[in-house]
């Protein structure tokens, strides 16, 4: 049976893993390439790593951190943040990535998500959403794709986007709601739910998540396949285990082994 | 002393290399079979190897262009895994590359090595998602080496999968393991000296190494 999958992101800048509660208040979180070997014995279904300020500072992405991570973690690695040409593509894909996360390069021209899935297959290319609600208090829900951490507005409605660049080749909804990333008030389930039901691709669940009961319900009424979070375990609130047990005591169906490869070889130095 | 034949990764532009050259490394060592892995374009290195590996990320069509694309490739491959019964490895459109033809996005040819067609995954129920994405069980049809000491099924270790098509064999011979995602799915190929695996042992973690491992050691 197909498991459902818990995802530390690791928010990467200047090398440094970092969280920004509402991508505001950067706070440092370590090495990404040692948080990544944890997450990596601790049984962590996929690794994520986002440059979340590539996309202001137009920086080129995380290739050594990529390389260096993929050299000594066995797992699946997906990497986002200023990805905007084929060539962005490919280097993380040579680099060790699984997946390519695209964000505002597909809002900016959705063209792009076609050209990249013709290139390198639906299936390593990944839109990240972030959405924020629009509506006012008693109107129907709407919520709207922002770019730039959630600065810009962009009047796109978020379901006919997710519709739309799944039909173009997206493999994989990252969806991120602006609203409630950093806050620790839970997933917003009827973002997560209305664009998991519009969609044929996965749905990874992002922004929110303060306790266990979150990822539960990302998945249960959210409807996602996969959970993402961030600061409750760079900061040691949870482990990676105790999201497991928590799904799997909720009768999700999850991995309970399969991490800790890297025991005894954290010294390692991949040559 | 003569050092181990190396084991050739075969680079044609189809990504994933790092990954799967840094895992099969680590295997090597971990397995203490001591053979050294080469990324390598070159025909000449593919047909004096003591096993290969064929990666494979991608949309079919273009994997088999890439393969095309390198002179004597397809020759070389033909010549050593065919003719003189090295150990082959395919992995994920790897593994797809080794069927009579695959059916993504049109008709291409494939190496013809397992009869059968590579086919879009159809769930039985239509609320699965597709692509297939993520840790899934293996159903072991028939034991190889390869699975060797590795525990599968519901309670043992899982593999980790990413595919929309997978290869529907002509002979239930040659199909080693599925997984159930809505129906079987093909995770596992092989027959004599080729195997194959629809998904990720570089991404597979534990198991994933063993396999490597296992395929490093395995003389078939």
């Amino acid at each position: 049976m197909l498991k459902v999958r818990v995802i530390p992101c690791l928010d990467v800048k200047d090398g440094r893993v970092v969280k920004g509660v509402k991508f505001v208040d950067l706070r440092d979180a370590g090495d990404p390439v040692e948080a990544a070997k944890a997450y990596d014995a601790a049984g962590a279904d996929e690794l994520c790593f986002l440059d979340i300020t590539a996309s202001v500072e137009a920086r080129s992405t995380l290739i050594d951190v990529v390389s260096r991570t993929a050299e000594q973690c066995f797992m699946p690695l997906t990497v986002g943040g200023g990805v905007r040409t084929v060539e962005d593509i490919r280097a993380l894909l040579n680099a060790g990535a699984d997946k390519v996360s695209i964000n505002t390069a597909a809002v900016n021209r959705r063209e792009f998500v076609r050209e990249a899935a013709e290139k390198f297959g639906e299936q390593c290319i990944v839109v990240a959403i972030d959405a924020k609600k629009v509506s006012a208090e008693g109107e129907p829900d709407r919520w709207e794709i922002f770019t730039h951490g959630g600065r810009n507005r962009t009047g796109i409605d978020a379901i006919e986007y997710a519709k739309e660049v799944v039909a173009l080749g997206a493999g994989e909804i990252l969806l991120t709601s602006m609203d409630r990333d950093g806050t620790g008030e839970g997933f917003d389930l009827k973002l997560t739910r209305a664009i998991s039901d519009a969609v044929t691709v996965p749905v990874i669940a992002s922004g929110g998540v303060g306790t266990l009961d979150h990822l539960v319900d990302g998945i249960r009424e959210g409807g996602a396949s996969a959970v993402l979070a961030a600061s409750i375990f760079h900061f040691g609130t949870f482990t990676i285990g105790a999201a497991k047990q928590a799904l799997g005591a909720a009768g999700l169906p999850v991995r309970l082994h399969g991490g800790d490869i890297g025991g005894g070889d954290v010294e390692e130095t991949g040559r | 002393m003569i050092p181990p034949a190396p084991v050739a990764l075969i680079d044609y532009g189809s990504g994933n290399l790092h990954s799967a050259g840094k895992a099969l490394e680590r295997a090597a060592r971990e397995g203490g079979s001591g053979k050294s892995v080469l990324v390598t374009a070159d025909p000449d290195v593919v047909r004096r190897a003591d096993r290969i590996v064929l990666p494979g990320v991608g949309a079919y069509a273009d994997c088999r262009r890439g393969l095309d694309a390198v002179p004597g490739m397809v020759e070389a491959l033909t010549e050593a895994v065919i003719e003189r019964g090295r150990p082959f490895l395919g992995i994920c459109v790897g593994l797809q590359l080794m069927a009579t033809r695959g059916r993504e996005h049109g008709d291409t040819a494939g190496l013809g090595w397992i009869e059968g067609e590579v086919v879009k995954i159809e769930p039985g129920d239509a609320a699965l998602k597709i692509p297939h994405m993520g840790w899934n069980s293996l159903d072991v049809a028939r034991a190889h080496p390869l699975l060797a000491g590795i525990p599968t099924g519901e309670d043992g270790l899982d593999a980790y999968f990413v595919h929309s098509y997978h290869l529907n064999a002509a002979r239930a011979g040659d199909v080693i393991a599925t997984t159930s995602y809505g129906g079987a799915v093909t995770a596992m190929v092989g027959r004599d000296n080729l195997a194959g695996t629809q998904f990720h042992p570089e991404k597979s973690q534990r198991l994933g190494l063993a396999l490597l491992a296992n395929f490093l050691k395995w003389a078939p």
